[in-house]
């Protein structure tokens, strides 16, 4: 049997990294911002079935860029997670940071084990009950970890929508609608067209909602929050 | 990636079994009972659950699920507001009788369930599969029947597709039966649909319905010494709650109260 070429870790992480950087990068982006209502979660996605954000629990949402198969494995992977522990404790000790801490370890050591890396960034992204404030946890391709204020962006644009955002965000008591418009000129931005409210895939985890926070807001609804002045 | 080597589809009582960790299953096995079949082991499965009386009726807008509120433990009373009827999700609940442990625990997995598979799925199960799964469920806790421990469930939903409420019954073996108009459950199940069996009739409305469930459970509670009636010294009323096409509602318990209070002086002019 003949023996493998040595390759030096650094070599070895560099490429996994390159080649996971390429693959997201391929992809369309998702925006997470804190408005009044809550958190709004804005994805650029064509599809109205396959869905790139989701329901995780009572307060958190979860939004997937990159490959699909890989992200919608951890997907379901943490709502299991989630409910195992509301089901085992209680429903109030569910929160974004274990789950986000699950998430990181677990990608981080497919990274670093397995030949070939997950191609995918995610958000954990909860609400924050009373005054409490809310948490976006963004978790990377390595399984890096990244807690961001405000807004959060994954996918292939990410960065250009990050430059974008950061100087037009300004609190988190911007309305759900200013959110929205923002998100979406974002989008527009980096995308270099019109998206319509057709093409978007829109949620929020509301605030003032008892219970399960999480709300689709359907292209109907989306495009009359666009469009009235 | 061993994430998902062992595949539960999108169930979490699946998934809980999967991983030997279903609390309804993990009976204490005492003296070969789990393996006992036939005549000898079944006469130890009580037929029908001790206490309580839970019921659900259609009406024109839906189902009415309701049920009382004691507890009993052996000749004493061990509860007065204890909760039998439980939102399961925005279009079914079940009502327990039954050993109240696995009872209580066999509604709330069933809630989880609900859930759990609305969100992996991004749909809800409809009725039908709803009422099967509870079925598979309440099976799983055979082992615990056989023992005494009998927890059974009554369910009742709205049907979005055929649009109109339905009730289906269970037996100990996970048996599942559809109800087209009326059930009522527990020691004093008998007693409440007698009372139902006179009263009900097709169309019903919501103050109709209400008033005969309330009077089914008043009749279960007066001849059946495990059902509680209302408390109006502490003001405990039983639970009723309305499933209709725009999802569970709870009735107010102002409103129930006022509905007990007009039964019991109706009664009282009778004596």
């Amino acid at each position: 049997m003949a023996l493998p070429y040595y390759v030096s870790p650094e070599q070895m992480m560099a490429d996994k990294a390159e080649y996971a950087k390429k693959g997201i990068a391929k992809g369309r982006s998702i925006v997470a911002m804190e408005c009044a209502d809550g958190v709004l979660l804005v994805a650029d996605n064509p599809s109205a079935s396959l869905h790139k954000i989701s329901e995780m629990y009572d307060r958190i949402a979860f939004a997937g860029a990159g490959k699909y198969n890989e992200f919608e494995m951890l997907r379901k992977a943490g709502i299991r997670h989630a409910d195992l522990k509301g089901y085992t404790y209680s429903r109030e000790d569910v929160a974004a940071k274990s789950l986000a801490n699950a998430y990181s370890q677990t990608i981080g050591s497919i990274f670093s084990a397995d030949p070939k890396p997950l191609e995918v960034e995610l958000l954990v992204v909860e609400v924050g009950q009373a005054e409490k404030p809310n948490e976006l946890y963004r978790i990377s391709f390595d399984g890096s970890i990244i807690d961001e204020r405000g807004v959060a962006v994954i996918g292939g644009k990410s960065e250009a929508l990050m430059t974008f955002l950061k100087s037009r965000w300004t609190s988190t008591s911007i309305s759900l609608r200013e959110a929205l418009r923002l998100s979406v000129d974002a989008l527009d931005t980096v995308t270099n067209q019109k998206l319509g409210a057709e093409v978007l895939e829109v949620a929020v985890l509301d605030r003032t909602r008892p219970g399960r926070t999480f709300r689709r807001i359907a292209s109907g609804e989306a495009r009359v929050l666009l469009n009235s002045p | 990636m061993s994430l998902f080597s062992d595949d539960h589809g999108s169930s979490f009582y699946d998934f809980l079994v999967s991983r030997g960790q279903d609390l309804l299953r993990d009976a204490p096995q005492a003296g070969g009972h789990a393996s006992a079949s036939g005549p000898q082991s079944s006469s130890n499965v009580p037929a029908f659950p001790h206490g309580t009386t839970v019921l659900a009726i259609r009406f024109q807008d839906g189902v009415l699920i309701a049920g009382d509120r004691q507890a009993t433990e052996g000749f004493q009373v061990s509860g007065r507001r204890i909760e039998k009827v439980f939102r399961t999700d925005a279009h079914s609940a079940v009502a327990i009788a039954g050993a109240a442990g696995p009872a209580i625990e066999l509604a709330r997995l069933f809630q989880v369930e609900l859930e759990h598979y609305e969100k992996l799925e991004g749909d809800v199960l409809s009725c039908e599969g709803k009422a099967n799964k509870l079925g598979q469920m309440v099976r799983g806790n055979l082992p615990m029947a056989f023992q005494g421990l009998v927890a059974i469930p009554l369910f009742a939903g709205y049907d979005l597709k055929r649009r109109e409420g339905r009730i289906f019954k269970y037996d100990v073996t996970g048996g599942r039966y559809e109800e087209t108009e009326y059930y009522a459950t527990g020691s004093g199940g008998k007693d409440a649909r007698d009372t139902m069996k006179q009263l009900y009739r097709r169309g019903l409305t919501e103050v109709q319905v209400l008033r005969i469930a309330l009077e089914a459970l008043y009749n279960a509670a007066e001849d059946d010494v495990g059902t509680g009636g209302p408390d109006l010294v502490r003001g405990i009323y039983p639970t009723v709650k309305f499933i209709a096409v725009d999802g569970l509602r709870d009735v107010e318990e102002s409103q129930i109260a006022a509905a007990c209070r007009t039964l019991i002086d109706e009664r009282r002019e009778r004596a």
